[in-house]
């Protein structure tokens, strides 16, 4: 079965595109485009994995890491993070929230399909 | 080395000059120069002017020592960089013998902090200029957008030729974007407060802002009777303003102090109007109180005079807005029509996501200290507080529908609109 992709991301275009290389690549890709009911569809789909923008309308994408990780359900979900500012504190405040990657626009499809591989790799199945 | 004495003999072995040669050239004694030069004997006026004659010297850099100012420089530089072995105590030394070298030392120094105040002030305009910030991450993403749609097009697996169609018409979707983001960020640097020379430098009124962000806009040591403090980190004019806020600071809580009003605004929900009835305190007095209590909900503050020139700004989540373009629709603008009486809206800022704040606005008029014959100072208070979209009321009224500032407000009907927007929707 393939392995979920949720992408949080709310630039048309750019989901797209990612939605595009990772089905491409054999993974299964949702989208969700609003920050604050982020969390309810990540309960729905149970992803294997999500790639989160930082800057989403309704609520941050750190906000939403942070609730990811306070949930016992999704603590060790692997995250990737979407960011147009690529600033030294925001990173450091990803990594605190506990992010797995840190990824700063623009950003190249073969890192983020290399990464989306590895994290699902690393990722116990049904995690 | 401060004496006159130990100048001429440090300058004397500079010049590879015998205590004998230098005497007999000025036509005193060896030893009456040697008493000189260790400082027992005076020594000014004609003897002073010979001795540097001879030395190729101003006497002046014999009699007073080099510019204690460019001294106090010196030493300021090499504070500066402390992780440096500096000979500190040989800056005088160094300034006598090399004054042209001291002076650069000096400029160079003053250079570093002049650029170090620059970047500072650029960096704070990406954090604090709503509208940089927009232009930028609009150009961000649609350069990302255009870079991945490409890289799937040139890609080498073969891509049908809908796809081919959709990532084309994507791409020339974010090019044209791309093309009007840039034009607007070359906009915010040619445009009020950017710049086509010098780096801007970040205004004293946002130094004022950043410093008291730093607590919320809370100054604990002013609620228990303390002065207002001299703060050291800031350029003159903000310390200036900074003293100013801290001195009506200081008033507000002596009339208002926390254990007075921090109960009864949490018993009356924070609402200004119900609080200054309750306490007999007026009104803008207990919107500044409100809007700098610890553990209070958060809650801007905008004031603005009657140019609508904002003087201050407090913003919150929620409240962030282009302070030189602000909208006309905030009630603070309705509240300056009406000294005195106060204007209560919901306000609702353009989404994604929609926000809702709740304003109070007051407007004051102060006598211009000219006389009655010229105008009163007028100048407007509001405090903002954003409402939780889950404890709106669906019956409740119509907001006023205002905006960020124009150059970041989507609204594309608005009656108000001086510019094009900068935001827009693919």
């Amino acid at each position: 079965m393939a392995r979920r992709v949720l992408l949080i991301e709310d630039e048309p275009n750019i989901i797209e595109a990612i939605s595009f290389i990772l089905t491409r690549d054999g993974f299964t890709v949702h989208t969700h485009e609003v920050g604050e009911t982020a969390m309810a569809k990540v309960r729905a789909q149970r992803p294997d994995m999500i790639i989160l923008d930082v800057m989403l309308p309704g609520r941050s994408g750190f906000d939403i890491l942070r609730d990811l990780r306070a949930d016992p359900q999704t603590a060790t979900l692997p995250v990737m993070m979407l960011t147009a500012r690529g600033q030294a504190r925001d990173r450091a405040l990803a990594q605190d929230l506990g992010v797995d990657v840190f990824m700063t626009k623009p950003f190249s499809n073969a890192a983020i399909c290399a990464e989306v591989r590895r994290l699902l790799a690393e990722a116990p199945r049904d995690a | 080395m401060n004496a006159t004495g130990a100048r001429i003999r440090a300058r004397r072995l500079d010049a590879g000059m015998s205590q004998r040669d230098l005497a007999q050239a000025v036509g005193i004694s060896p030893s009456y120069l040697n008493l000189i030069e260790h400082d027992r004997r005076r020594v000014a006026g004609k003897l002073v002017a010979q001795i540097a004659d001879h030395l190729a010297l101003d006497p002046q850099m014999l009699s007073d020592g080099a510019d204690a100012a460019l001294i106090r420089q010196m030493r300021g530089a090499a504070a500066a960089l402390a992780d440096r072995v500096v000979e500190v105590e040989q800056a005088e030394d160094l300034a006598m013998r090399y004054p042209g070298w001291s002076r650069l030392i000096a400029a160079q120094a003053r250079e570093v902090v002049a650029l170090d105040r620059k970047v500072q002030a650029l960096s704070d305009r990406l954090a604090h200029d709503p509208a940089l910030a927009t232009a930028l991450h609009g150009v961000i993403t649609a350069v990302t957008a255009i870079q991945s749609s490409a890289a799937i097009l040139t890609g080498e697996t073969p891509l049908d030729t809908d796809w081919q169609a959709r990532f084309h018409r994507n791409i020339g979707e974010d090019a044209d974007r791309l093309a009007r983001m840039t034009a607007a960020l070359v906009a915010c640097f040619d445009g009020p407060g950017g710049g086509a020379g010098p780096v801007p430098v970040v205004s004293p009124r946002a130094e004022v802002e950043r410093v008291l962000d730093q607590t919320g806009f809370h100054r604990p040591w002013l609620e228990s009777g303390g002065a207002p403090e001299d703060a050291s980190d800031v350029s003159p004019a903000a310390a200036a303003l900074l003293h100013d806020f801290d001195a009506r600071y200081a008033a507000d809580a002596a009339a208002l102090p926390l254990d007075l009003i921090g109960p009864a605004a949490r018993r009356l929900d924070f609402d200004p109007l119900r609080l200054a009835a309750e306490l007999g305190r007026p009104l803008p007095q207990v919107m500044r109180r409100l809007a700098t209590l610890p553990d209070a909900p958060p809650l801007g503050l905008l004031d603005c005079d009657a140019a609508g020139v904002v003087r201050l700004m407090k913003t919150v989540p929620g409240f962030a807005v282009a302070q030189d373009r602000l909208c006309p629709f905030w009630p603070l603008f309705t509240a300056l029509g009406q000294p005195g009486r106060p204007v209560v809206a919901q306000v609702a800022l353009p989404g994604p996501p929609q926000v809702r704040l709740i304003c109070h606005a007051v407007a004051e008029a102060a006598p211009h200290p000219g006389g009655p014959h010229l105008p009163p100072l007028i100048a407007a208070l509001m405090l903002v507080r954003p409402m939780n979209p889950a404890t709106v009321p669906p019956d409740a009224a119509d907001p006023v529908p205002a905006g960020p500032g124009c150059a970041i407000c989507p609204r594309p009907d608005c009656p108000a609109r001086r510019e094009p927007a900068i935001r827009q929707e693919l």
